[in-house]
């Protein structure tokens, strides 16, 4: 099952997230959907209305950014670690 | 008279509160590090809302009612799925920019004016935002509003008639003033009078930069609004609006404007230089405030810096409550006036950038 890594960042809205969960999932959006399964609301903290990520959130799958912003259709394997963190913007 | 003041700012909220002594101090800070895009207290049951603008995790509401010893997350509106603010854009929650609480309902509802130009009630018990259709779909939306200052187009001020909030009016940045008459199902623009000196027809009916809109609770009809090319009031509920400006002083351009709610001929405004150079007139920090309905503006600057100063007055940050007036700007400062303007004093000068600030109890 994919392992998932998040910012510490969202600790401070989500105290019981922890740092690595495993979720089951073939895409992205579906991990996304597990993620909110456990955790009501946190989907709305990375992704917009329409289902975009968030201009200013990035995903990786291993070392490579998801190519799929739009439909977070990027595919996932069993063994694969995906790592939800904030882009570093802002001051 | 209230007591407490509530201070959105660019890291967070600020509360101060007036003290035995009548001094206003600092009690608590909430949010620390997180953009508040806007603070209000609902006049029906006390409750505190902010909205949050974080920089990466998007825009979230938050609500206490318990005088921000706790706060709970309430869902942000949504555009529905499939609205578009223009061919090829989906519409997303990109600000929250008022708040205002309809009398009639009870505490059911709050309406939210949010960029890119949508209207929103919330319905508290339910956590649902519906988005009001018949403004989003005014014929005028997709080619006559646009972003100023902002992206898109945003509602920065919901004005209800006190006497039948199914009356009521929004300003909007950029297109006008829009009112309705039926609760939201028509709506109807409310320019006339005013000047859009930056479209080639300055006189077209929809285009207009109202910075913020106020109407008299006591004398609803009579309403002020400082707008990009000047300030304007209008005794008849925005069938004429007048131009009040002194042009050749101080009171012309801005963004912020408190009226008194007693006398709604009078009125206080933040004047910039230009729309060019947005830094107070010769550098120099004043406040204008009329007595007259603006055929007359005095220059009140006592206890302002009078040199080097680069502070600007957001729409929502200069407020009043009779003869006390607060205002909060771009540069942390914060001055308080005890005597309708007549004499400042800084209340604090390290804060970070202020958005808004609400009185509450």
């Amino acid at each position: 099952m994919p392992k998932v890594s998040f910012t510490k960042a969202l600790k401070r809205f989500y105290p019981t997230l922890e740092n690595k969960i495993y979720i089951k999932g073939d895409n992205i959006s579906e991990i996304l959907d597990g993620i909110e399964e456990k955790h009501p609301g946190i989907k709305d903290y990375i992704v917009e209305e329409n289902g975009q990520l968030r201009k200013h959130v990035n995903i990786f799958c291993g070392e490579d950014p998801i190519d799929d912003r739009i439909t977070l259709s990027d595919m996932v394997g069993e063994e694969d670690e995906v790592f939800i963190i904030q882009a570093l913007s802002g001051g | 008279m209230k007591n407490k003041l509530l201070v959105a700012t660019r890291k967070g909220l600020i509360v101060f509160q007036r003290d035995a002594v009548s001094k206003w101090k600092v009690i608590g800070a909430h949010f620390n590090g997180i953009p508040v895009s806007m603070v209000y207290e609902d006049p029906r049951d006390g409750n505190w809302w902010v909205s949050l603008d974080h920089g990466h995790w998007g825009i979230k509401l938050h609500k206490s009612n318990d005088k921000g010893k706790t706060w709970e997350e309430v869902e942000a509106p949504k555009y529905p799925e499939g609205t578009l603010v223009k061919e090829g854009v989906d519409a997303t929650l990109r600000y929250i920019w008022a708040f205002a609480a309809p009398s009639s309902d009870g505490s059911n509802s709050l309406l939210i004016g949010t960029e890119p130009g949508g209207l929103f009630r919330l319905n508290i018990q339910t956590s649902e935002s519906k988005l009001n259709q018949s403004l989003w779909n005014h014929p005028s939306r997709t080619d006559q509003w646009f972003g100023g200052g902002r992206d898109y187009p945003g509602i920065h001020s919901i004005v209800l008639d006190p006497r039948n909030d199914q009356h009521m009016y929004v300003g909007i940045s950029v297109a006008g003033v829009f009112e309705t008459q039926d609760g939201g199902n028509s709506w109807m623009p409310k320019n006339k009078g005013l000047k859009a000196e930056f479209l080639p027809n300055p006189d077209a009916e929809i285009g207009h930069d109202p910075h913020i809109l106020l109407a008299s609770s006591k004398q609803p009809d009579y309403m002020w609004q400082q707008n990009h090319c000047g300030i304007y009031r209008t005794e008849n509920g925005g069938d004429q609006w007048i131009d009040v400006s002194d042009r050749d002083g101080e009171a012309y351009f801005g963004f912020a404007l408190a009226m008194d709610d007693e006398y709604p001929e009078r009125a206080w405004v933040a004047p910039a230089q230009s729309d060019e150079i947005r830094v107070p007139i010769d550098q120099k920090l004043c406040i204008c405030r009329t007595e007259d309905g603006g055929k007359n503006w005095n220059t009140l600057n006592s206890g302002l810096p009078q040199s080097y100063a680069y502070d600007i007055i957001y729409r929502h940050c200069l407020i009043n409550q009779q003869d006390e007036l607060f205002f909060g700007t771009t540069t942390g400062n914060l001055f308080y006036s005890s005597d309708g303007g007549d004499h400042w004093e800084a209340l604090h000068q390290f804060l970070p950038m202020v958005y808004c600030l609400t009185w509450a109890d």
